[in-house]
């Protein structure tokens, strides 16, 4: 989880806000890299998170027999 | 058919079916109508909660303010969607799986105190009220620009449907209905949507078209945000990707904004109460991704929206003849939404930096859209039903927090605890009906501060209930006193600093917050003063009793079993 918590800060804080200038020098497709994440890109990767967390806490669940 | 037939029919249409699906989902008892008798399935869930979340503000107003704000928007985008991360992760399942009816409940048991309980029950119907008086007014607006009907009449028709499935259906009839609104809104956004993008980047999917090129006029195959830019650069403002140039919000600020608004998203009791309506943990973890994936969708595709309504405004007005303007700048020309002021006397309308002689409301880049990117009527009529949905849908959501807090937390806890559920229940109702009642009357004569409080209401709940809950389910040993001076501490500065920037010095400028750090955003070091306060209070007060150390660790058993064999 906590590994889950860190990918959610830096998605969302480093390269949303903190490295949106230095970042915006790249390009793809018609996006400067930080302004996608920022408007688009930390929406995506916050889905996968919790995708990522339900799915490990439902093996977990059934590892030890919960539920 | 005209645009107005065609809203009346699909305005009535909706609300048939909102009153129908009442009906059907109605309850006999306090379990069903505080949490649905558990029994909603995660992916319902997740569409209710997309609905319960998403407001008038969301529906109507955020693409118009992310389009005016540029790469600063985002502060809405990953704020209002990244608490679900937190939520899903901390708080929703370990909820859960303590049950109850309230967060308060939880407050109050976890800690040993029915003054910590009748705090947190305060601060949920200050929040709730404050945000419901906002989603009564929306209904109001919307009414009114699209029917033609007076602003208290449409709050007044708004009222009567919320208070018959909110009273009668209890949480089972909100639920239900709110999965039909959500429906409606996510329809009424995505065609107008599709149609906007189709048209000036020639692929219907935002997303893509948001980072697509430009389809005609001179700017034709530039890519959409580098021709944004360049307009910008052409109306002497900051280009629209720039981040933190000057006249945008700084660094810290985007920052202390963005994590209050997530914050606050994770501590807002409608959003919490909605994972109580699940049969277990595992579903409510399963909820909170169906709730961002249906949210998702609406906030992914709000900033292309933002950005093409951009383009659309700048290119058909900037440097042209007000006498051939299209035609709906005259027909929202007479809502007051947009306004041309010609200060030079040449006909021409000049946008740019200095010069400006446009003013254009926000809420005009999603009503208008439509009718921008020439759709037929029955899209004018059902993005006025989307309005209506996302504004009743909260409406509800918020009204049971507040029935459930003053009728569970203060009346059958506090008041009279020998109280029968059927009594309750009766109280439950009874309490609902006086809260549409008071809804209503704050929607149709606003109090001044309202509009001012609604956006602080997550900062409030950010400083307030998040770190004591945090702390409830993964510390043992906060303590009573350090959860009650964390929460007043965190929502008194909060609420002090929020009062004194904007009602004694609203003049104040960036050099004056502390670390540059606005009113918006200061929630964030509020919700930091009350972890730390806790935690030092804790350490040197009595610890929490053995049963209450012993909750801690059944609410969190399958995980610390997983840790102990690791």
């Amino acid at each position: 989880m906590a590994i889950l918590l860190a990918v959610w800060f830096v998605c969302s804080y480093v390269l949303g806000i903190f490295l949106v200038e230095p970042l915006n020098g790249t390009r793809i497709g018609g996006f400067p890299l930080g302004f996608w994440f920022a408007h688009q890109g930390s929406i995506y990767v916050f889905i996968v998170l919790i995708l990522v967390y339900a799915a490990t806490m439902d093996r977990l669940d059934r590892r030890y027999g919960v539920d | 058919m005209n645009v107005q037939a065609w809203t009346y029919l699909i305005v009535t249409a909706t609300f048939a079916l909102y009153i129908g699906i009442a009906w059907w989902s109605r309850v006999r008892t306090t379990s069903g109508f505080y949490v649905a008798g558990r029994g909603v399935p995660a992916v319902a869930n997740g569409m209710a909660t997309g609905a319960d979340w998403m407001s008038a503000a969301s529906f109507i107003s955020m693409a118009g303010l992310i389009s005016f704000m540029g790469y600063t928007g985002t502060i809405y985008l990953m704020g209002w969607t990244g608490g679900y991360v937190l939520l899903a992760l901390l708080l929703a399942p370990y909820l859960r799986k303590y049950g109850k009816f309230t967060t308060s409940e939880f407050v109050g048991d976890r800690y040993y105190s029915d003054a910590a309980r009748l705090v947190a029950a305060a601060c949920t119907i200050f929040v709730s009220f404050t945000y419901i008086a906002g989603q009564m007014r929306g209904v109001g607006v919307v009414f009114s620009r699209f029917l033609e009907v007076e602003v208290h009449w449409g709050v007044i028709i708004g009222v009567v449907i919320v208070f018959f499935y909110a009273v009668l259906g209890g949480m089972r009839g909100i639920t239900y209905t709110q999965v039909a609104q959500y429906c409606v809104l996510i329809v009424a956004f995505l065609i107008p949507a599709a149609a906007i993008s189709w048209k000036i980047t020639g692929n219907p999917i935002p997303q893509f078209g948001f980072g697509g090129t430009v389809q005609e006029g001179q700017q034709a195959g530039v890519f959409l945000l580098e021709a944004l830019d360049a307009l910008h650069r052409e109306l002497r403002l900051p280009e629209y990707t720039a981040a933190f140039v000057p006249g945008k919000k700084s660094m810290i600020d985007v920052t202390a904004i963005a994590l209050a608004l997530m914050v606050g998203t994770a501590g807002l009791p409608h959003v919490l109460v909605r994972f109580y309506t699940v049969r277990s943990a595992r579903a409510a973890r399963w909820s909170a991704l169906w709730a961002l994936v249906f949210i998702g969708l609406l906030y992914t595709t709000a900033p292309a929206v933002a950005a093409f309504a951009r383009v659309n405004l700048i290119s058909t007005l900037h440097n042209s003849s007000y006498s051939e303007v299209p035609e709906w700048f005259k027909s929202w020309e007479t809502t007051g939404l947009i306004s041309f002021d010609d200060q030079n006397g040449d006909g021409i309308i000049d946008m740019s930096d200095g010069a400006n002689e446009l003013t254009v409301d926000q809420d005009i880049m999603v009503l208008a859209n439509p009718e921008i990117a020439e759709l037929p009527a029955w899209v004018v009529a059902l993005v006025a039903a989307g309005g209506l949905a996302a504004a009743l849908s909260t409406a509800a959501g918020l009204l049971l927090v507040i029935a459930s807090a003053i009728s569970h937390d203060i009346g059958k806890s506090i008041l009279w605890k020998d109280m029968s559920s059927r009594r309750e229940l009766l109280l439950a109702r009874v309490t609902a009906s006086v809260a549409v009642v008071v809804a209503a009357y704050f929607g149709i004569s606003p109090p001044g501060f309202v509009a001012q409080v609604v956006a602080f209401a997550f900062g409030l709940a950010a400083s307030s209930f998040f770190p004591v809950l945090v702390l409830g389910i993964f510390t043992r040993t906060t303590t009573k006193e350090g959860a009650i001076a964390g929460m007043s501490s965190g929502i008194l500065f909060t609420g002090a600093y929020i009062v004194y920037f904007r009602l004694i010095r609203p003049d104040a400028t960036a050099e004056d917050w502390l670390f540059g750090i606005s009113p918006e955003g200061i929630g964030s070091v509020g919700m930091l003063i009350n972890f730390a306060l806790a935690l030092i209070v804790s350490r040197f007060t009595k610890p929490p009793p053995d049963e209450v150390q012993q909750l801690v660790s059944e609410i969190r058993l399958p995980r610390e079993r997983a840790a102990e064999s690791a």
